[in-house]
Formats: structure tokens, sequence, C-alpha cells
């Protein structure tokens, strides 16, 4: 609040710092909103943002948690103008197959995205921060402007949430379009056809 | 001992099914601990974080200066 004008040496710190943490907000974006186009437009919309607002960051804090609120606050505002309403709940809904119990499958990083994308959008934030990014539940919490207990029991919820997922094997798949689902669809009928199939859905 | 059945080719297959099963042990106690695709979760935001930069990130930082 003191000093209102911020030297060139001032600015200059910020725009590194800042260009240091594109890479992290672009993930972060990525998982909040899953279309990698849409992130990255979000991602120059908060950075804008940042850079308009840079009076009000303190020297010496974490860049990164400053601009994740900047970020959090653009997507909030853009889903609530429906803009990325329905991008993945149209994935989701396509088509969510029963893996056989017990399958030894790597789990591939689309499909994992995937499933976040199902999680309500809080606790997929929530686990993005803890469980992504690496931040503490403080911090999480002070990004979000929650309190602690609620990042936890929105983490444990989304952790189960996947958890099931994983186990019961309903992930849900992209559509035929998709390279790795459809070579899923065939590895999928090459069981079938030596009689492994997966005919009992629970 | 069951390689030693069928030493043909399915040797190979036999072989990292079996390895992937043990690493999927090692890694697979869930008691308390974080569960098994956690790692995974990390890795999908490393994914991005390593990715390189598209230009259109350069050209808006190129103008941040100017907007000041």
């Amino acid at each position: 609040m003191s000093d209102s004008e911020r030297t060139a040496a001032q600015k200059a710190d910020f725009k590194r710092e800042l260009t240091e943490v594109i890479p992290h907000l672009r993930a972060f974006a990525r998982g909040l909103c899953g279309r990698p186009d849409m992130a990255d437009d979000l991602v120059q919309e908060a950075m804008l943002k940042a850079w308009a607002a840079q009076e009000r960051f303190e020297p010496g804090t974490s860049m990164r948690a400053w601009t994740f609120v900047i970020l959090r606050n653009a997507y909030l505002t853009d889903m609530r103008r429906n803009r990325f309403r329905g991008e993945y709940d149209e994935n989701v809904a396509e088509r969510i197959l029963t893996a056989p119990a017990g399958q030894e499958e790597p789990i591939h990083l689309s499909d994992m995205h995937r499933a976040l994308l199902t999680l309500p959008p809080e606790r997929r934030e929530a686990l993005l921060l803890v469980g992504a990014g690496g931040f503490s539940y403080d911090e999480a919490a002070s990004i979000c402007g929650c309190a602690v207990g609620t990042i936890k029991s929105r983490v444990g919820r989304a952790r189960a949430a996947l958890t099931a997922m994983m186990e019961d094997g309903t992930i849900p798949r992209r559509s035929t379009d998709d390279k790795s689902a459809h070579k899923a669809i065939l590895q999928e009928l090459d069981m079938v056809a030596a009689g492994n199939g997966i005919s009992a859905k629970p | 001992m069951k390689f030693d059945k069928d030493k043909d080719g399915k040797d190979c297959s036999e072989n990292t099914k079996l390895s992937s099963q043990q690493a999927g042990a090692k890694t697979g106690h869930r008691a308390g601990q974080k569960p098994e695709w956690a790692n995974g979760l990390r890795q999908l935001y490393d994914s991005v974080v390593e990715e390189p930069l598209p230009d259109s990130f350069k050209d808006l930082l190129a103008q941040l200066d100017d907007k000041s």
C-alpha cells in the first residue's frame, strides 16, 4: 500500500517470477478446465491481470500461490458465464467402461485426467493444489479462501472418488475417435475373442 | 518354474506381466499411504509443466512491458 509505483528493477523481477510460474499456471489450468486451448486462454488472462495488479504482490512471497488465486478467480468467473460448462460433462457421459477385476493395467495419464474431470470443481481444485501442485493444506486453503478443514475434507473426498474409479475400473473413456480409447476397445474385443470378456457389469 | 514350461515367445510377456505385478505389489499397499494413482496425478501436472511454452506466451510476455 505504501509504495504505489514500482521501480524498473522491481518490474523486471516481477516479470521474471511471472515467467517462471507460467508452466505451473498452465498445469493448474489444464487440470481445472480440461481443454488445453481454453486452459491457455485462461492462463493468459490471469497473466494480464497479475501484471496489472503487480503493485499488490509482496516481493518475497510465493508468486505461484499469488497467481493461482488470480487464475482461479478467472476460472470461476468463466465458469459462472458457462464458458466451460459441458466440456467435461460430455466426455464423461460418453462412455464408461468396466475393466476386468484385478487387471494390472498401468494408469494412463489421459485416464487420470478424465477421472479428475469427473470430480466436482471444488474437489478437483483442492486435489490439484495439494496432490499435484504440492501445496500444503494451509496454502491451498488460502488460495481457495476457505478453511483448512474444508480443504482437507475436499481432498479426502476427491481421493476417495478417484480411488473408487481406479479400483472399479469406471474411469470414463473418450469416444471412438480418440486413439487411445480406440485402442482400448480393440484390446477389449481381443479379450472377448479370447474368452476373457467383460460381460458381467455390476 | 512357470517359465520352464513355455520357453518360447510367451516368455517375454510373462516376464513383463510378472514384473509389473511385483511393482504393483510394492506400491499398492494403501494402509494410510497415498493411493496408487497419487503419483499419476503428480505426473499429469508435471507433464504439462514440462511442455515447451507456446509462442503465444512469449508474445504476451514481450507485450507486457509496453502495458506498464
